[in-house]
């Protein structure tokens, strides 16, 4: 167990909003200024505390507003709700079957926190949470989730555009790829041995994709912090790509001028690429793309869109490229 | 002490198999997790708790028929080497309601597929075209496929009448209950992404059936060889 020492600007979690609060947006904005009067920025480092049990205990970001241009049409995709999101992961450090991240990965300490910053910078070096995520400019989004197993989710991001957290570190003009690094602690991960990948988890972009809008360098869920599960206390999150490229944890953030070797492609080149688009015209070897499961329905009937209906916004970013090869 | 041991337990398996209520109790117990399923299925769509089985519901009841059928088969398997090695004829008797319930079980868990992945709820929805092409472009659901071919064939063949009328193909028809085991695993090995531990405790324990058959085939071998004499 996690013990956790009270600051004065911790919320107690009678405060916290509720799921069913959350969900009406006028209840929610009411009931948060309430609740967080006085709770400054600094209020997220208490971070993602313990436990299924402890996760009433994650602190409240109630300053992060909506940002209206980056919602879906609720009534064709509502919210998966925070139960279900929080315990169906895939995070293999802590243990490969969907419910056990919930259970063991309150055993991370995400705090303090550091992220390397390095390779084709102007401004390399060990930044603090707070260093790279501007408190202050939070903001919520809801993005569909679509994992390359086939199922999705739609979920309420808090977080910062991955863009505004690269301009701080200034990449050099010769830098054309970001690389993400997944913290990797033996001995904060028990079943790490039993993830059957490399590890550290690595994942890339390509820079206009990081620099695009819609990327996310997410912080928040559902109006509070990341629980560790979903990738306290800083994930990146690209809603146009199957889940295997949003990754979680991020401890290094290296700029280069080569395509990163991503960790599933290293683990199965022929399975899963660098690009991992959501592409229903693209069978994965092993199953269909073109279905897919939206949690918690049993049934696999709802159509994958093209970039995850997404391609308005991102499609131009691959004009002129065969997807079948470049999957 | 090993040697004691194991009449101990045999002593043990052998009072449990003279029961009176043997293969009645066997059936029950095989019904089991029927009951199960059915309860969960009655949460998911009958009594409005569809977190019960969890965020995913379909792939949680497509993992648990599927093992209850594999772990059916392996003890159906098992039967045959525990009389062999501790002499005790009567656990025959349950073998063909092992198997048969085994197969059972595989046709739910292929039940499950077809609904919940492939939409056969309904004529209308039933995604025929997508079956087909997993039944040839997906190596995982061929294997799977193969088991349960094999499963169906078995299943049909187990009767007394079959038995009678196959003559002595009838065990070689069903030695192919092996094959089947071995593709059911294969099956389940190959659509884990990582992490192989689970379907490789299922293929450790074929394996251990797989030596004592072999044991058996020498030591008859053994037996039936013409004593050659020397001078």
């Amino acid at each position: 167990m996690l013990i956790r020492i009270k600051t004065s600007a911790d919320i107690p979690s009678s405060e916290i909003t509720p799921e069913h609060v959350y969900r009406s947006r006028r209840d929610f904005i009411r009931v948060a200024a309430a609740g967080a009067v006085g709770a400054v920025a600094g209020t997220v480092l208490s971070g993602g505390g313990g436990g299924v049990d402890a996760q009433a205990s994650l602190a409240a970001l109630p300053n992060a507003k909506r940002n209206s241009a980056f919602v879906v049409d609720e009534t064709v995709d509502p919210l998966t709700s925070y139960e279900q999101i929080t315990t169906y992961n895939n995070y293999y450090e802590f243990g490969t079957r969907k419910s056990q991240p919930a259970q063991n990965a309150h055993i991370l300490k995400v705090r303090p926190w550091t992220v390397k910053v390095d390779g084709l910078v102007n401004k390399p070096g060990d930044y603090g949470l707070e260093d790279l995520v501007d408190f202050n400019q939070l903001e919520e989004r809801v993005y569909r989730h679509r994992c390359v197993e086939a199922w999705s989710m739609v979920m309420p991001f808090i977080g910062v555009p991955l863009s505004s957290v690269l301009k701080r570190v200034e990449p050099r003009p010769s830098a054309t790829f970001v690389e993400f690094t997944t913290v990797f602690r033996q001995s904060e991960m028990p079943l790490w041995e039993r993830a059957g990948i490399e590890l550290p988890y690595i994942e890339g972009l390509r820079m206009d994709e990081a620099l695009h809008p819609l990327t996310l360098m997410a912080v928040g869920l559902y109006g509070k912090v990341l629980p560790n599960q979903c990738g306290a206390p800083l994930r990146v999150h690209i809603p146009w790509k199957y889940g295997f490229k949003s990754g979680k944890s991020i401890v290094r953030i290296r700029l280069t001028d080569k395509q990163p070797l991503n960790t599933w492609q290293l683990q199965r080149a022929d399975e899963y690429g660098f690009y991992a688009n959501v592409n229903p015209t693209v069978p994965h070897p092993r199953w269909p793309q073109d279905r897919e499961q939206r949690l918690p329905s049993p049934f696999k009937e709802r159509k994958t869109l093209m970039f995850n209906g997404y391609a308005d916004q991102v499609a131009s970013l691959y004009s002129g490229m065969d997807l079948k090869k470049f999957y | 002490m090993w040697r004691r041991a194991w009449q101990g337990l045999s002593a043990i398996v052998a009072a449990i198999a003279n029961w009176r209520f043997f293969k009645p109790a066997v059936f029950i117990a095989c019904l089991m997790p029927a009951f199960v399923i059915a309860y969960e299925l009655g949460q998911l769509f009958l009594w409005d708790q569809p977190d019960a089985l969890g965020a995913d519901p379909a792939k949680a009841l497509l993992h648990e028929s599927g093992e209850d059928a594999l772990a059916l088969l392996l003890i159906t398997l098992c039967i045959t080497p525990v009389r062999r090695l501790s002499g005790i004829n009567r656990l025959q008797s349950v073998r063909r309601m092992l198997g048969v319930w085994s197969f059972v079980y595989a046709m739910v868990h292929v039940g499950f597929y077809l609904v919940f992945e492939q939409l056969c709820y309904s004529w209308q929805t039933c995604q025929v075209g997508a079956i087909g092409e997993d039944l040839v472009k997906r190596p995982f659901i061929i294997a799977g496929m193969v088991a349960f071919t094999i499963m169906v064939t078995l299943a049909v063949t187990s009767t007394s009448g079959w038995v009678r009328r196959l003559k002595k193909n009838w065990q070689r028809l069903h030695r192919l209950v092996y094959i089947a085991a071995t593709a059911a695993i294969v099956h389940f090995i190959w659509i884990q992404k990582s992490d192989l531990s689970e379907p490789l405790r299922w293929g450790y324990w074929l394996a251990v059936l797989f030596v004592l058959r072999l044991y058996f085939a020498i030591r008859k071998r053994r037996e039936t060889r013409p004593v050659t004499v020397t001078s």
